[in-house]
């Protein structure tokens, strides 16, 4: 029998590629490139004095900015109260936006009903929710946290609805005959079978989420970064905006990189969807 | 039984052709490990009605390796969902060691034509999945996963993706995953029909090993005749509009059989020219015995 085996038997491919790479880092070498390149245009626009400084700030006008805020922890603090919104408000838009999405996918009435109404709920600007957030909840944690909440569950319900449509009948079957209550299904099989559809779902609710909860900011008295954006154009201090505004991007890439990234990564690796 | 006491009892048993073993009708009539009674199936649709089963009637015995055989279309594949419980038949019942059953149980598990692997697991986890269902203990989990891997010959590759598999690897990957909870009944809705021709045989020749060892009830549908002469104690010939069982054929070669033995060949022509012209009759094989 063992000889017979190695008719059918291949080796696993090698898992993926090695961390480090010795040679030449073009990539890297091709991003610095560009941001240089970026800086340099902008210091050149600045130079030229096109539009005065208090409206186009040089860079390393911002720089300093970004640098004194950072001295004082008034960033540090603002970023941390932010970042704390997100956590919460995302995560409850996961939890909540899996439970209406799952139902969704799994029966057809609640399609029918509560579907129609996602639907049409996530051509909604979430920040038009904030008047009634406040009123609701008053100037609180909560009014944000809602607001940020409306903004992300719609399109992870949505994108959580087609998941769960997108799963091979076979592997439900096969999860079904060996037995099981039901919500130990859905944490082994359903939860675990829907990820490759909801990775780009899960992404679009975190950037739905960001925008909701930096444009609620604007609006919200505490310190915060949608906050720190609004005393810089109240004190006409463009370069603390664009500094601020720096700010955002990086913590969104951050985020990119290295939770989604990983994710799909992942995903990837396991159902053997990156090309080899 | 766990696979220990099996191996043990097939030992210890009086003879090591799988066939010696069920061969006793008396027993059979009070034990049977599956029963189909008068089963109907019904597909209906705006346009019309289709019977794709009428009143099949079928009563394997324990440990017998049974073959649906039949072109497509006859209602095999069916037959078998519906004693798997993922189809509900519109009439007739289906009893398991005596019970009723209606939905799918882990006393009947399906080994699928394409791989319905868990892609989010690695072989272990996967052969692992049904005993965690069960309730098992992780510890014995493990243990009984490296077991079953081993008797498939994939212990090396426990920690492999499902995707690093060739399609061969994933069917035996799903064997160890379905005898590991240790079913009474193991369905094979046509597990090697993807395959490539010398998997296939190889792996035709490993399953008859492992029924051996295991003495499990086995229900394999096929729509290759040399296949289910090559495995069957009993073949169930199907055909189709309305799906119906035509005939049985007996078959009492010893086992392990050989695919290129002449008894397997003659039979399986025999079989086939029967599908072929209703006129004719396959002989039973044991006016054709040979080496």
């Amino acid at each position: 029998m063992v000889d017979l085996t190695a008719v059918d038997i291949i080796p696993p491919r090698a898992r993926s590629k090695p961390r480090f790479k010795l040679g030449v880092p073009w990539k890297a070498i091709r991003i610095a490139i560009f941001y240089l390149g970026l800086l340099g245009i902008w210091k050149l626009i600045s130079v030229m004095e096109i539009w005065p400084s208090y409206t186009f700030p040089p860079p390393e006008d911002v720089f300093e900015d970004l640098k004194l805020l950072a001295q004082d922890g008034i960033i540090w603090h603002a970023i941390r109260t932010t970042m704390e919104r997100m956590a919460i408000g995302y995560s409850l838009s996961i939890l909540i936006g899996l439970v209406i999405g799952i139902s969704m996918g799994s029966f057809k009435w609640v399609d029918e009903t509560v579907g129609s109404l996602v639907l049409g709920l996530q051509s909604l600007p979430s920040i038009t929710w904030f008047p009634l957030a406040i009123l609701w909840f008053g100037l609180s944690e909560h009014a944000i946290i809602f607001v940020v909440l409306m903004g992300s569950v719609n399109s992870i319900a949505i994108s959580s609805a087609a998941g769960v449509k997108s799963i091979p009948p076979l592997l439900l079957r096969a999860s079904n005959m060996f037995g099981g209550p039901w919500w130990q299904k859905l944490i082994y099989v359903i939860l675990p079978a829907m990820l490759p559809s909801m990775v780009q779902g899960l992404k679009l609710g975190w950037s739905f989420a960001w925008r909701s909860l930096l444009a609620a900011e604007l609006l919200f008295v505490s310190i915060s970064l949608g906050h720190l954006l609004s005393i810089g154009r109240d004190l006409n201090d463009v370069s603390e905006v664009v500094s601020i505004m720096l700010v955002i991007v990086a913590l969104g890439m951050a985020m990119d990189r290295i939770v989604f990234g990983r994710l799909e990564g992942w995903v990837n690796e396991r159902w053997g969807l990156r090309a080899a | 039984m766990t696979l220990e006491t099996a191996l043990t009892a097939r030992a210890e048993g009086p003879a090591k052709s799988g066939s010696a073993l069920v061969r006793a009708p008396e027993a059979a009539a009070t034990s049977a490990a599956l029963e189909v009674r008068g089963v109907f199936k019904r597909f209906e649709t705006r346009r019309h009605d289709t019977l794709a089963l009428s009143d099949i009637n079928l009563t394997v015995r324990p440990g017998e390796f049974i073959c649906l055989l039949g072109p497509s279309g006859c209602g095999k594949s069916t037959l078998l969902n519906i004693i798997a419980g993922f189809d509900k038949p519109s009439g007739g019942e289906m009893l398991v060691g005596g019970n009723r059953v209606t939905g799918p149980g882990r006393d009947r598990v399906v080994v699928f034509q394409e791989a319905a692997l868990f892609p989010w697991l690695n072989v272990r986890s996967n052969v692992e999945f049904g005993l965690k269902l069960a309730g098992v203990g992780k510890a014995e989990r493990r243990e009984r996963a490296e077991q079953y891997l081993k008797l498939v010959g994939l212990e090396r590759f426990h920690k492999a993706y499902i995707h690093e598999l060739s399609g061969g690897m994933k069917q035996r990957v799903q064997l160890a995953r379905s005898l590991a909870v240790d079913p009474e009944i193991l369905l094979m809705d046509e597990p090697f029909a993807a395959l490539d021709a010398q998997t296939r045989d190889v792996l035709q020749e490993e399953l008859q090993d492992i029924w051996q060892r295991t003495g499990k009830t086995i229900v394999f549908v096929t729509h290759n005749v040399r296949e289910a002469v090559l495995l069957a104690d009993r073949v169930i010939v199907m055909s189709p509009s309305p799906g119906r069982i035509k005939r049985e054929i007996s078959i009492s070669l010893e086992h392990p059989r050989s695919p290129d033995s002449h008894a397997v060949v003659d039979l399986a022509a025999d079989i086939r020219e029967e599908l072929r012209n209703p006129e004719h009759e396959a002989k039973a094989p044991e006016s054709r015995w040979s080496i």
